[in-house]
Protein backbone atom coordinates (compact mmCIF):
# COMPACT_ATOMS: atom_id res chain seq x y z
CA UNK A 1 0.00 0.00 0.00
CA UNK A 2 1.47 3.46 -1.25
CA UNK A 3 0.73 6.53 -3.26
CA UNK A 4 2.39 6.81 -6.89
CA UNK A 5 2.45 10.09 -8.23
CA UNK A 6 0.67 9.78 -11.91
CA UNK A 7 2.90 12.69 -14.39
CA UNK A 8 -1.10 13.58 -15.49
CA UNK A 9 -2.76 13.13 -12.09
CA UNK A 10 -0.95 13.87 -9.39
CA UNK A 11 -0.37 11.97 -6.10
CA UNK A 12 -3.49 8.98 -5.64
CA UNK A 13 -3.70 5.51 -4.04
CA UNK A 14 -1.80 2.74 -5.54
CA UNK A 15 -5.31 0.87 -5.38
CA UNK A 16 -6.36 3.00 -8.66
CA UNK A 17 -3.56 1.99 -10.28
CA UNK A 18 -2.83 -1.70 -11.74
CA UNK A 19 0.79 -2.89 -12.47
CA UNK A 20 2.33 -3.58 -15.90
CA UNK A 21 4.97 -5.42 -14.24
CA UNK A 22 8.74 -5.04 -15.39
CA UNK A 23 9.22 -2.21 -18.09
CA UNK A 24 11.59 -1.64 -20.78
CA UNK A 25 11.36 -5.31 -22.76
CA UNK A 26 11.21 -4.58 -25.67
CA UNK A 27 8.50 -6.29 -27.91
CA UNK A 28 11.21 -8.42 -30.90
CA UNK A 29 11.31 -6.33 -34.29
CA UNK A 30 11.09 -9.53 -36.36
CA UNK A 31 9.43 -12.25 -34.40
CA UNK A 32 9.67 -14.80 -37.28
CA UNK A 33 13.04 -14.78 -37.03
CA UNK A 34 12.70 -15.68 -33.10
CA UNK A 35 14.21 -19.12 -31.92
CA UNK A 36 11.86 -20.70 -28.67
CA UNK A 37 14.30 -19.81 -26.35
CA UNK A 38 14.31 -16.23 -27.09
CA UNK A 39 10.39 -16.46 -27.10
CA UNK A 40 10.87 -18.03 -23.71
CA UNK A 41 12.79 -15.27 -23.15
CA UNK A 42 10.58 -12.36 -24.26
CA UNK A 43 7.05 -14.04 -22.71
CA UNK A 44 8.21 -15.44 -19.84
CA UNK A 45 11.46 -14.73 -17.48
CA UNK A 46 11.39 -11.65 -15.51
CA UNK A 47 14.04 -10.27 -13.57
CA UNK A 48 11.82 -10.32 -10.02
CA UNK A 49 13.98 -8.40 -8.57
CA UNK A 50 14.48 -7.91 -4.85
CA UNK A 51 15.91 -3.93 -4.71
CA UNK A 52 15.21 -1.11 -7.16
CA UNK A 53 13.40 -2.47 -10.28
CA UNK A 54 11.63 -0.52 -13.25
CA UNK A 55 8.00 -0.73 -14.05
CA UNK A 56 4.96 -0.18 -15.72
CA UNK A 57 1.73 0.85 -14.45
CA UNK A 58 -1.58 2.07 -15.57
CA UNK A 59 -3.67 4.86 -13.97
CA UNK A 60 -6.86 2.32 -14.65
CA UNK A 61 -9.29 4.05 -12.26
CA UNK A 62 -7.97 7.78 -13.61
CA UNK A 63 -6.69 9.09 -16.59
CA UNK A 64 -5.89 5.38 -17.88
CA UNK A 65 -2.49 6.42 -19.16
CA UNK A 66 1.06 3.96 -18.95
CA UNK A 67 3.94 5.36 -17.62
CA UNK A 68 7.32 4.18 -15.76
CA UNK A 69 8.41 4.01 -12.08
CA UNK A 70 11.48 2.95 -10.53
CA UNK A 71 10.39 1.43 -6.84
CA UNK A 72 12.37 -0.38 -4.48
CA UNK A 73 10.79 -3.88 -4.00
CA UNK A 74 12.39 -4.61 -0.65
CA UNK A 75 10.43 -1.69 0.79
CA UNK A 76 7.73 -0.23 -1.40
CA UNK A 77 9.32 2.97 -1.58
CA UNK A 78 8.70 4.78 -5.42
CA UNK A 79 11.87 6.61 -6.33
CA UNK A 80 11.50 8.01 -9.56
CA UNK A 81 8.19 8.09 -12.44
CA UNK A 82 8.74 9.09 -15.44
CA UNK A 83 6.42 8.91 -18.95
CA UNK A 84 6.84 6.09 -21.59
CA UNK A 85 8.95 7.11 -24.46
CA UNK A 86 11.73 8.86 -22.20
CA UNK A 87 14.72 7.49 -21.26
CA UNK A 88 14.77 5.81 -17.57
CA UNK A 89 17.16 7.52 -14.90
CA UNK A 90 20.69 6.74 -15.10
CA UNK A 91 21.02 7.50 -11.13
CA UNK A 92 19.73 3.90 -10.18
CA UNK A 93 20.86 0.76 -11.29
CA UNK B 1 14.12 -43.20 16.72
CA UNK B 2 16.29 -42.22 19.16
CA UNK B 3 13.33 -40.26 21.37
CA UNK B 4 10.06 -41.90 19.74
CA UNK B 5 7.21 -39.94 21.32
CA UNK B 6 4.12 -42.26 22.13
CA UNK B 7 1.86 -42.19 25.21
CA UNK B 8 4.55 -43.79 27.41
CA UNK B 9 6.87 -41.40 27.06
CA UNK B 10 4.06 -38.21 27.61
CA UNK B 11 3.69 -40.09 30.72
CA UNK B 12 7.42 -40.62 31.92
CA UNK B 13 7.80 -37.26 30.97
CA UNK B 14 5.05 -35.94 32.73
CA UNK B 15 6.47 -37.24 36.03
CA UNK B 16 9.55 -34.96 35.38
CA UNK B 17 7.20 -31.99 34.89
CA UNK B 18 8.01 -32.31 31.29
CA UNK B 19 11.59 -30.37 31.64
CA UNK B 20 13.73 -33.29 30.66
CA UNK B 21 12.08 -33.62 26.66
CA UNK B 22 15.47 -33.54 24.32
CA UNK B 23 15.97 -31.14 21.63
CA UNK B 24 13.74 -32.21 18.61
CA UNK B 25 16.63 -31.11 16.18
CA UNK B 26 20.11 -30.26 16.28
CA UNK B 27 21.71 -26.61 15.97
CA UNK B 28 25.13 -27.29 14.18
CA UNK B 29 27.91 -25.56 12.69
CA UNK B 30 28.48 -25.98 9.27
CA UNK B 31 30.97 -29.03 8.15
CA UNK B 32 33.06 -27.73 5.21
CA UNK B 33 31.19 -29.51 2.62
CA UNK B 34 28.12 -31.24 1.91
CA UNK B 35 26.76 -34.04 -0.71
CA UNK B 36 23.86 -32.44 -1.06
CA UNK B 37 22.66 -28.64 0.44
CA UNK B 38 19.33 -27.62 0.41
CA UNK B 39 18.26 -23.96 0.41
CA UNK B 40 15.60 -22.87 2.00
CA UNK B 41 14.10 -24.56 5.79
CA UNK B 42 10.68 -24.20 4.84
CA UNK B 43 8.37 -27.31 4.63
CA UNK B 44 9.05 -28.14 1.05
CA UNK B 45 13.35 -28.04 1.90
CA UNK B 46 13.27 -29.79 5.09
CA UNK B 47 10.89 -32.61 3.62
CA UNK B 48 13.57 -32.22 0.31
CA UNK B 49 16.11 -33.18 3.01
CA UNK B 50 14.12 -36.20 4.97
CA UNK B 51 12.84 -38.09 2.15
CA UNK B 52 17.04 -37.18 0.37
CA UNK B 53 18.33 -39.00 3.94
CA UNK B 54 15.48 -41.47 3.87
CA UNK B 55 14.71 -42.79 0.73
CA UNK B 56 17.92 -42.14 -1.59
CA UNK B 57 20.57 -42.61 1.46
CA UNK B 58 22.09 -39.36 1.11
CA UNK B 59 23.31 -39.05 4.72
CA UNK B 60 25.47 -35.98 4.70
CA UNK B 61 23.14 -33.24 3.79
CA UNK B 62 22.47 -29.78 4.96
CA UNK B 63 19.32 -27.12 5.30
CA UNK B 64 20.19 -23.89 5.09
CA UNK B 65 17.86 -21.14 6.36
CA UNK B 66 18.21 -17.38 6.76
CA UNK B 67 16.01 -16.95 8.94
CA UNK B 68 14.40 -19.59 11.39
CA UNK B 69 12.84 -22.98 10.02
CA UNK B 70 9.10 -22.39 8.89
CA UNK B 71 9.26 -19.26 9.52
CA UNK B 72 8.71 -18.08 5.94
CA UNK B 73 5.21 -19.33 4.35
CA UNK B 74 5.27 -22.51 5.65
CA UNK B 75 4.06 -20.55 8.99
CA UNK B 76 1.70 -17.54 6.97
CA UNK B 77 -0.25 -19.80 5.13
CA UNK B 78 -4.06 -20.88 5.64
CA UNK B 79 -3.14 -24.53 5.83
CA UNK B 80 -5.38 -25.78 3.51
CA UNK B 81 -4.87 -29.26 1.98
CA UNK B 82 -6.81 -30.85 -1.21
CA UNK B 83 -5.80 -32.09 -4.70
CA UNK B 84 -9.00 -31.27 -6.59
CA UNK B 85 -6.86 -30.08 -9.84
CA UNK B 86 -8.32 -29.79 -12.98
CA UNK B 87 -5.17 -30.78 -15.44
CA UNK B 88 -3.66 -34.74 -15.16
CA UNK B 89 -0.08 -33.77 -14.14
CA UNK B 90 -1.62 -31.71 -11.59
CA UNK B 91 -3.84 -33.95 -10.00
CA UNK B 92 -1.22 -36.76 -9.96
CA UNK B 93 1.40 -34.28 -8.40
CA UNK B 94 -1.52 -32.85 -5.51
CA UNK B 95 -3.46 -36.67 -5.05
CA UNK B 96 0.82 -37.80 -4.29
CA UNK B 97 1.14 -35.11 -1.81
CA UNK B 98 -2.69 -35.90 0.29
CA UNK B 99 -1.91 -39.69 -0.05
CA UNK B 100 1.61 -39.00 1.73
CA UNK B 101 -0.83 -36.51 4.36
CA UNK B 102 -2.81 -39.26 4.78
CA UNK B 103 -0.16 -41.03 7.11
CA UNK B 104 2.45 -38.73 7.52
CA UNK B 105 1.83 -38.34 11.55
CA UNK B 106 2.87 -41.92 11.98
CA UNK B 107 5.46 -41.32 9.34
CA UNK B 108 7.46 -38.97 11.09
CA UNK B 109 5.96 -39.86 15.00
CA UNK B 110 5.01 -36.18 15.20
CA UNK B 111 1.29 -35.19 15.18
CA UNK B 112 1.09 -32.68 12.25
CA UNK B 113 -2.42 -32.45 13.27
CA UNK B 114 -3.82 -33.46 9.42
CA UNK B 115 -7.74 -33.31 9.54
CA UNK B 116 -10.23 -34.30 6.89
CA UNK B 117 -12.49 -31.86 7.05
CA UNK B 118 -13.74 -31.42 3.56
CA UNK B 119 -12.70 -28.43 1.27
CA UNK B 120 -15.94 -27.05 -0.48
CA UNK B 121 -15.64 -25.04 -3.54
CA UNK B 122 -18.48 -22.72 -3.93
CA UNK B 123 -20.11 -21.79 -7.57
CA UNK B 124 -21.45 -18.00 -8.01
CA UNK B 125 -22.42 -17.50 -11.46
CA UNK B 126 -23.40 -20.18 -14.71
CA UNK B 127 -19.81 -20.43 -15.62
CA UNK B 128 -18.34 -21.56 -12.15
CA UNK B 129 -21.31 -24.19 -12.17
CA UNK B 130 -19.96 -25.59 -15.75
CA UNK B 131 -16.28 -25.25 -14.68
CA UNK B 132 -16.59 -27.19 -11.66
CA UNK B 133 -18.99 -29.60 -12.66
CA UNK B 134 -16.37 -30.47 -15.47
CA UNK B 135 -13.61 -30.67 -12.89
CA UNK B 136 -15.45 -32.91 -10.69
CA UNK B 137 -15.86 -35.32 -13.82
CA UNK B 138 -11.86 -34.83 -14.30
CA UNK B 139 -10.55 -35.25 -10.45
CA UNK B 140 -13.10 -38.80 -10.47
CA UNK B 141 -11.23 -40.02 -14.03
CA UNK B 142 -7.91 -39.15 -12.33
CA UNK B 143 -9.35 -41.16 -8.89
CA UNK B 144 -9.67 -38.59 -6.70
CA UNK B 145 -13.05 -37.87 -4.93
CA UNK B 146 -15.01 -34.99 -5.42
CA UNK B 147 -18.85 -34.62 -5.22
CA UNK B 148 -21.31 -31.89 -7.06
CA UNK B 149 -23.52 -30.25 -4.22
CA UNK B 150 -26.79 -28.27 -5.57
CA UNK B 151 -27.23 -25.11 -3.48
CA UNK B 152 -29.76 -26.85 -0.83
CA UNK B 153 -26.78 -29.47 -0.09
CA UNK B 154 -24.22 -26.53 0.52
CA UNK B 155 -26.43 -25.36 3.10
CA UNK B 156 -26.89 -27.92 4.97
CA UNK B 157 -23.01 -29.38 4.59
CA UNK B 158 -22.15 -25.81 6.21
CA UNK B 159 -25.31 -24.12 7.23
CA UNK B 160 -24.27 -20.32 8.22
CA UNK B 161 -23.65 -20.29 4.68
CA UNK B 162 -25.95 -17.32 3.28
CA UNK B 163 -27.45 -18.88 0.12
CA UNK B 164 -30.24 -16.43 -0.29
CA UNK B 165 -31.14 -16.01 -4.23
CA UNK B 166 -30.69 -12.23 -3.38
CA UNK B 167 -27.23 -11.57 -2.77
CA UNK B 168 -25.15 -9.83 -5.08
CA UNK B 169 -22.77 -13.27 -5.70
CA UNK B 170 -25.54 -15.77 -5.18
CA UNK B 171 -24.40 -19.75 -4.35
CA UNK B 172 -25.56 -21.54 -7.03
CA UNK B 173 -23.63 -25.11 -6.18
CA UNK B 174 -20.18 -26.16 -5.13
CA UNK B 175 -18.13 -28.94 -5.10
CA UNK B 176 -16.57 -31.18 -2.04
CA UNK B 177 -13.60 -33.11 -1.91
CA UNK B 178 -14.53 -34.99 1.55
CA UNK B 179 -10.49 -36.06 1.91
CA UNK B 180 -9.36 -32.79 1.51
CA UNK B 181 -8.78 -30.32 4.87
CA UNK B 182 -6.25 -28.56 7.28
CA UNK B 183 -3.09 -29.55 8.74
CA UNK B 184 -1.18 -27.39 11.61
CA UNK B 185 1.75 -25.76 9.61
CA UNK B 186 4.48 -25.36 12.10
CA UNK B 187 4.03 -29.00 12.96
CA UNK B 188 4.81 -29.89 9.48
CA UNK B 189 7.75 -28.00 9.48
CA UNK B 190 8.90 -29.14 12.95
CA UNK B 191 7.97 -32.83 12.41
CA UNK B 192 9.79 -33.14 9.20
CA UNK B 193 13.41 -31.16 10.79
CA UNK B 194 13.46 -33.72 13.90
CA UNK B 195 12.94 -36.41 11.41
CA UNK B 196 15.60 -35.12 9.50
CA UNK B 197 17.96 -33.98 11.49
CA UNK B 198 17.25 -37.69 13.53
CA UNK B 199 19.20 -38.97 10.23
CA UNK B 200 22.09 -36.99 10.03
CA UNK B 201 21.18 -34.22 8.30
CA UNK B 202 22.54 -30.48 9.53
CA UNK B 203 19.59 -27.99 9.76
CA UNK B 204 21.59 -24.45 9.72
CA UNK B 205 19.37 -21.54 10.84
CA UNK B 206 20.61 -17.78 10.39
CA UNK B 207 22.54 -18.78 7.53
CA UNK B 208 22.26 -16.36 4.52
CA UNK B 209 23.18 -17.55 1.16
CA UNK B 210 25.01 -14.98 -0.28
CA UNK B 211 26.38 -16.33 -3.36
CA UNK B 212 26.83 -19.41 -5.32
CA UNK B 213 29.70 -20.60 -7.02
CA UNK B 214 30.27 -21.97 -10.01
CA UNK B 215 32.93 -24.85 -11.58
CA UNK B 216 32.52 -25.30 -15.95
CA UNK B 217 29.24 -26.08 -16.40
CA UNK B 218 28.32 -27.01 -12.57
CA UNK B 219 28.66 -25.75 -9.00
CA UNK B 220 30.90 -25.77 -6.47
CA UNK B 221 29.32 -24.73 -3.13
CA UNK B 222 27.79 -21.28 -1.41
CA UNK B 223 28.50 -18.44 0.02
CA UNK B 224 26.65 -17.95 2.89
CA UNK B 225 26.98 -15.83 6.08
CA UNK B 226 28.71 -18.63 7.89
CA UNK B 227 31.66 -19.07 5.32
CA UNK B 228 31.72 -20.78 2.44
CA UNK B 229 30.51 -24.28 2.18
CA UNK B 230 31.71 -26.73 -0.58
CA UNK B 231 29.03 -29.23 -2.01
CA UNK B 232 27.98 -29.99 -5.68
CA UNK B 233 24.49 -30.86 -5.71
CA UNK B 234 22.32 -27.51 -4.71
CA UNK B 235 18.90 -27.80 -4.02
CA UNK B 236 16.59 -24.31 -3.82
CA UNK B 237 13.60 -24.24 -2.21
CA UNK B 238 13.56 -20.53 -1.26
CA UNK B 239 9.76 -19.58 -3.23
CA UNK B 240 9.38 -16.00 -2.99
CA UNK B 241 13.34 -15.40 -2.73
CA UNK B 242 13.93 -17.78 -5.54
CA UNK B 243 14.50 -15.10 -8.03
CA UNK B 244 16.83 -13.53 -6.15
CA UNK B 245 19.05 -16.95 -5.89
CA UNK B 246 19.33 -17.94 -9.52
CA UNK B 247 20.15 -14.26 -9.84
CA UNK B 248 23.61 -15.37 -8.08
CA UNK B 249 24.35 -18.03 -10.61
CA UNK B 250 23.03 -16.34 -13.74
CA UNK B 251 19.71 -17.76 -14.32
CA UNK B 252 16.59 -16.05 -14.44
CA UNK B 253 12.72 -17.63 -13.77
CA UNK B 254 9.59 -17.15 -15.21
CA UNK B 255 8.67 -15.67 -11.43
CA UNK B 256 7.04 -12.87 -9.89
CA UNK B 257 7.11 -12.65 -6.13
CA UNK B 258 3.96 -10.99 -4.84
CA UNK B 259 2.62 -10.58 -1.05
CA UNK B 260 -0.32 -12.82 -0.17
CA UNK B 261 -1.92 -11.61 2.60
CA UNK B 262 -4.20 -13.89 5.37
CA UNK B 263 -5.30 -13.30 9.09
CA UNK B 264 -7.30 -14.19 11.71
CA UNK B 265 -9.82 -13.53 14.11
CA UNK B 266 -10.45 -13.72 17.81
CA UNK B 267 -10.93 -17.21 18.99
CA UNK B 268 -14.90 -18.45 19.23
CA UNK B 269 -16.66 -21.74 19.15
CA UNK B 270 -16.80 -24.12 16.85
CA UNK B 271 -19.19 -23.09 14.24
CA UNK B 272 -17.32 -23.78 10.92
CA UNK B 273 -16.49 -27.66 10.63
CA UNK B 274 -14.77 -27.58 7.14
CA UNK B 275 -12.79 -25.15 4.97
CA UNK B 276 -15.15 -23.15 1.90
CA UNK B 277 -13.50 -21.47 -0.49
CA UNK B 278 -15.10 -19.54 -3.35
CA UNK B 279 -12.67 -18.00 -5.87
CA UNK B 280 -15.40 -15.71 -7.84
CA UNK B 281 -15.68 -13.67 -4.97
CA UNK B 282 -12.12 -14.75 -3.48
CA UNK B 283 -13.00 -15.75 0.09
CA UNK B 284 -11.35 -18.79 2.11
CA UNK B 285 -12.54 -19.35 5.21
CA UNK B 286 -11.88 -22.55 7.86
CA UNK B 287 -11.69 -22.22 11.29
CA UNK B 288 -8.31 -23.42 13.70
CA UNK B 289 -8.38 -25.65 16.60
CA UNK B 290 -8.03 -22.82 18.96
CA UNK B 291 -11.16 -21.28 17.61
CA UNK B 292 -9.91 -18.38 15.15
CA UNK B 293 -11.23 -17.66 11.94
CA UNK B 294 -8.63 -18.41 9.23
CA UNK B 295 -9.35 -16.42 6.33
CA UNK B 296 -7.31 -16.37 2.99
CA UNK B 297 -6.81 -13.07 1.07
CA UNK B 298 -5.19 -12.25 -2.44
CA UNK B 299 -2.20 -11.26 -3.89
CA UNK B 300 -1.20 -7.57 -4.61
CA UNK B 301 -1.09 -7.16 -7.53
CA UNK B 302 2.98 -5.74 -8.11
CA UNK B 303 6.44 -7.37 -7.28
CA UNK B 304 7.06 -6.80 -4.11
CA UNK B 305 9.12 -8.23 -1.48
CA UNK B 306 7.73 -6.43 1.94
CA UNK B 307 5.84 -9.37 3.70
CA UNK B 308 2.84 -6.96 3.85
CA UNK B 309 0.31 -6.31 1.51
CA UNK B 310 -2.01 -3.72 0.74
CA UNK B 311 -5.23 -2.81 2.60
CA UNK B 312 -7.48 -3.15 0.07
CA UNK B 313 -7.02 -6.68 -0.52
CA UNK B 314 -8.00 -7.50 2.91
CA UNK B 315 -10.89 -5.14 2.66
CA UNK B 316 -12.31 -6.74 -0.47
CA UNK B 317 -11.91 -10.46 0.70
CA UNK B 318 -13.88 -9.04 4.31
CA UNK B 319 -16.41 -7.66 2.02
CA UNK B 320 -17.43 -10.86 -0.16
CA UNK B 321 -16.99 -12.70 3.85
CA UNK B 322 -19.60 -10.75 5.03
CA UNK B 323 -21.93 -11.39 2.35
CA UNK B 324 -21.72 -14.73 2.52
CA UNK B 325 -21.46 -15.41 6.00
CA UNK B 326 -23.76 -12.49 7.95
CA UNK B 327 -22.80 -14.26 11.52
CA UNK B 328 -19.79 -13.10 11.66
CA UNK B 329 -20.39 -9.42 10.93
CA UNK B 330 -19.15 -8.81 14.94
CA UNK B 331 -16.35 -10.89 14.85
CA UNK B 332 -12.87 -9.06 15.59
CA UNK B 333 -9.96 -9.65 13.31
CA UNK B 334 -6.80 -10.23 15.50
CA UNK B 335 -4.18 -10.51 13.17
CA UNK B 336 -2.89 -9.88 9.27
CA UNK B 337 -0.13 -10.78 7.83
CA UNK B 338 1.79 -11.14 4.25
CA UNK B 339 3.82 -14.15 2.78
CA UNK B 340 5.90 -13.82 -0.62
CA UNK B 341 4.78 -15.97 -3.22
CA UNK B 342 6.62 -16.71 -6.80
CA UNK B 343 3.95 -16.89 -9.14
CA UNK B 344 4.43 -19.34 -12.26
CA UNK B 345 2.90 -17.56 -15.31
CA UNK B 346 1.07 -21.24 -15.65
CA UNK B 347 0.35 -20.78 -11.77
CA UNK B 348 2.34 -24.53 -11.71
CA UNK B 349 5.06 -25.04 -9.78
CA UNK B 350 8.92 -26.15 -11.21
CA UNK B 351 10.48 -29.07 -9.65
CA UNK B 352 13.34 -29.33 -11.91
CA UNK B 353 17.22 -29.51 -13.18
CA UNK B 354 18.49 -26.16 -14.53
CA UNK B 355 20.80 -25.93 -17.35
CA UNK B 356 23.59 -25.41 -14.61
CA UNK B 357 24.67 -29.38 -13.56
CA UNK B 358 24.21 -30.11 -9.95
CA UNK B 359 21.89 -26.94 -9.43
CA UNK B 360 17.75 -27.76 -9.12
CA UNK B 361 14.81 -25.51 -8.25
CA UNK B 362 11.98 -26.46 -6.52
CA UNK B 363 10.02 -23.10 -7.48
CA UNK B 364 6.79 -21.48 -8.38
CA UNK B 365 4.26 -22.66 -5.98
CA UNK B 366 2.67 -18.97 -5.50
CA UNK B 367 -0.23 -18.99 -3.50
CA UNK B 368 -0.87 -22.66 -3.42
CA UNK B 369 2.64 -24.81 -1.82
CA UNK B 370 1.66 -25.67 1.48
CA UNK B 371 -0.85 -28.75 0.47
CA UNK B 372 2.19 -30.30 -1.88
CA UNK B 373 4.42 -30.40 1.15
CA UNK B 374 5.07 -34.01 1.46
CA UNK B 375 4.83 -34.79 -2.28
CA UNK B 376 7.11 -31.63 -3.59
CA UNK B 377 9.91 -32.97 -0.60
CA UNK B 378 9.79 -36.43 -2.47
CA UNK B 379 9.45 -35.41 -5.94
CA UNK B 380 12.20 -33.15 -5.28
CA UNK B 381 14.72 -35.53 -3.32
CA UNK B 382 13.86 -38.04 -6.30
CA UNK B 383 15.02 -35.53 -9.08
CA UNK B 384 18.23 -34.51 -7.26
CA UNK B 385 19.40 -37.88 -5.88
CA UNK B 386 18.66 -39.18 -9.78
CA UNK B 387 19.40 -35.67 -11.60
CA UNK B 388 16.29 -37.17 -13.15
CA UNK B 389 12.69 -36.28 -12.62
CA UNK B 390 10.19 -38.60 -11.20
CA UNK B 391 7.77 -39.33 -14.02
CA UNK B 392 5.22 -37.15 -11.55
CA UNK B 393 6.98 -34.14 -11.85
CA UNK B 394 8.40 -34.67 -15.18
CA UNK B 395 5.80 -31.91 -16.34
CA UNK B 396 6.71 -29.22 -14.07
CA UNK B 397 10.38 -28.57 -15.56
CA UNK B 398 11.87 -24.99 -16.09
CA UNK B 399 11.98 -26.24 -20.61
CA UNK B 400 8.20 -26.27 -20.13
CA UNK B 401 8.38 -22.02 -20.81
CA UNK B 402 10.66 -22.47 -24.08
CA UNK B 403 8.63 -25.73 -25.32
CA UNK B 404 5.20 -24.34 -24.54
CA UNK B 405 3.96 -26.91 -23.18
CA UNK B 406 2.37 -25.58 -20.16
CA UNK B 407 0.08 -26.87 -16.51
CA UNK B 408 -2.17 -23.83 -17.26
CA UNK B 409 -3.47 -24.03 -13.96
CA UNK B 410 -4.90 -20.48 -13.96
CA UNK B 411 -8.78 -20.23 -13.10
CA UNK B 412 -8.71 -24.00 -13.26
CA UNK B 413 -7.14 -24.84 -10.11
CA UNK B 414 -10.41 -23.96 -7.89
CA UNK B 415 -8.69 -21.18 -7.09
CA UNK B 416 -8.14 -17.46 -8.71
CA UNK B 417 -4.62 -16.68 -8.74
Amino acid sequence: MFLINCPFCGERDQSEFSSGGEAHIVRPKQPTELSDDEWAEYLFMRKNIKGIQFERWNHVHGCRKWFNVVRDTSNDKILSVYKMGEKPPVNYK
Amino acid sequence: MKNKYSVFSLIKNALSQHENWQQAWGNPEPKKEYDAIIVGGGGHGLATAYYLAKKHNLKNIAVLEKGWIGGGNTGRNTTIIRSNYLWDASAGLYDHALKLWENLSQELNYNVMFSQRGVMNLAHNLQDVRDLKRRTHANRLNGIDAVWLNTEEVKKFCPIINTSPDIRYPVLGGTLQRRAGTARHDAVAWGYARGASEMGVDIIQNCEVKGIKRNGDGVEGLETTKGFIKTNKIGVVAAGHSSVIANMAGLKLPLESKPLQALVSEPVKPIIDTVVMSNAVHAYVSQSDKGELVIGAGTDSYVSYTQRGSHNIVEETLKAILELYPIFSRMKMLRQWGGIVDICPDASPIISKTNIKGLYFNCGWGTGGFKATPGSGDLFAHTIANDEPHKLNAAFNLNRFVSGDLVDEHGAAAVAH
